[in-house]
């Protein structure tokens, strides 16, 4: 059935119709109505789950991690401050095998405060194992929540699906919403081999001494490197079923492309837009978004950057002292290709300023008039 | 009760190991009462059975065998927590001699 809805309201409808068993959740800007209308689904009996209240991120996260331990498909929300305050425990639920889905409100760090979108929050979390989703539509955050929770199952390993605060979250869209007997033929129940149960005692998570802790991380990356598969598997068979392919990117324009830019979340949607404007003005620009972050799609990424002239990284998110990290990584993909094309990187849209088809014209503008760039980081819209 | 003869569990290999952090064992064999320089010792003729020493104990190395307290000192660290408690103070710390 079709609906206008907002952003945060399709992560809620994503974990419904996942048959999420426990949410355990603590409310932030710009998250709040993901909760907020769970907790209702809950109340009124929508939704047979277990709603926890708790006193901070950290219980949240902690909270999710017991329900997932017992066997529960497990959910939670959040964004920003509220990010960071659980990192020990994302740790806990990577290291410790709990697929959890999670999503986060692209936020930007504090000070100073902000509620708008960059994705600094998330992407300092990119190390902690989980995988990441960064999605451009709110069709695409309702579909990924569903597919992320088969992924993550498979695997044993927690996912975060991203948006971008305001201009996802609280945007309404048309979506999509699939009927709950097509979302339970493609997400089976959740009935993992290993579970906290009093028939089977186990001590979960207990101390790990060097001569096996290694082997633990050894698996943890070994299984994470199965996943850009299985995405692009589930990913089809979501399209079997529901119309609409889930991957690992989202390729437009790129086969022929002279300029190409990479970029993620909602500004990869704008890129298009600006892409289609190019086109009519006579350059042949392209757009490659990265939805999955972590794992990186190595293969594909080098595969589609390799073959353009030029390749402009957009990034909402710095580095401190380095660059945006998106460049970083697809820099770091094409190292070693005997003909990579020559890459610039551009920072833009820190703090919620918006990234509008101008900025990718301005930014293709910097691109074409230069064989490469003179310096290494390009502010685009900075005040300077 | 605790199997204090349990063979040290050592994976030859990551395969046959569960990705999960699961009963590896480490605490059959990392005896933590080797970190203890006071020792509490009870005095059951002034013992209450009230099992406060027992609740309260964090490790917890405390067993209650037929109502009464029994130290397990292959774990207990010392704290003096217990002592501290025992409404009839009864639990004495004392000093262990290496």
């Amino acid at each position: 059935m079709k609906k206008v809805i907002m952003g945060n309201h399709a992560l809620s409808f994503g974990a419904m119709l996942s048959r999420a068993r426990v949410i355990s959740a603590y409310p932030i800007t710009p998250q709040t109505q993901v909760v907020e209308l769970l907790s209702e689904m809950c109340a009124e009996g929508t939704l047979d789950a277990k709603f926890i209240k708790v006193e901070s991120e950290h219980s949240a996260m902690a909270s999710c991690i017991g329900a997932s331990v017992a066997g529960a498909r497990t959910f939670t929300a959040t964004s920003s401050q509220g990010l960071a305050l659980m990192h020990e425990m994302l740790h806990w639920a990577s290291g410790g095998r709990h697929p959890i889905v999670m999503g986060n409100i692209n936020r930007s760090m504090a000070p100073g405060w902000s509620i708008w979108t960059d994705q600094n929050d998330s992407l300092s979390e990119r190390d902690t194992g989980w995988m990441q989703y960064y999605c451009a539509s709110n069709q695409e955050v309702l579909d990924t929540v569903i597919q992320a929770f088969k992924v993550s199952e498979a695997l044993m390993i927690p996912a975060m699906v991203i948006l971008d605060a305001f201009a996802l979250s609280h945007t309404y869209e048309v979506v999509d919403v699939p009927d709950q007997a097509a979302v339970d033929q493609y997400l089976p129940p959740f009935e993992p081999e290993i579970r906290l149960t009093p028939s089977d005692p186990h001590a979960f998570g207990g101390l790990t001494g060097p001569e096996h802790y290694f082997e633990l991380r050894y698996k943890l990356q070994k299984d994470m490197e199965k996943a850009p598969a299985l995405i692009e598997e589930t990913g089809r068979e979501y399209e079997k079923i529901f119309g609409r392919y889930l991957g690992l990117v989202d390729e437009y324009q790129c086969a022929d492309a002279d300029l190409l830019f990479v970029t993620s979340g909602t500004a990869g949607f704008t890129a298009k837009v600006a892409v289609d404007q190019l086109r009519a003005e006579g350059v042949k620009a392209g757009n490659l978004r990265i939805k999955v972050l972590r794992p990186f799609p190595f293969a594909t990424i080098r595969k589609i950057v390799g073959r353009a002239k030029k390749v402009a990284v957009v990034d909402r998110n710095i580095s401190y002292g380095y660059h945006g990290i998106f460049y970083q990584e697809v820099k770091a993909a094409l190292c070693g290709e005997p003909k990579s094309p020559p890459l610039f990187g551009y920072i833009t849209g820190l703090g919620g300023r918006d990234i509008m088809p101008e900025s990718f014209k301005e930014i293709a503008g910097h691109a074409l008039a230069r064989d490469r760039a003179d310096e290494e980081i390009v502010w685009i819209g900075v005040k300077k | 009760m605790k199997d204090k003869k349990a063979k040290k569990i050592v994976f030859k290999s990551a395969e046959e190991m569960p990705a999960m952090v699961i009963s590896i064992g480490s605490q059959t064999h990392n005896l933590t009462g080797a970190w203890r320089n006071i020792r509490p010792e009870i005095d059951l003729a002034k013992c209450l059975k009230c099992g406060i020493c027992w609740k309260f104990c964090p490790e917890p190395s405390i067993d209650v065998v037929d109502e009464w307290p029994v130290v397990d000192y292959d774990y207990c660290k010392g704290c003096g927590i217990c002592a501290e408690e025992c409404p009839a103070k009864c639990i004495a710390m004392v000093e262990e001699r290496k």
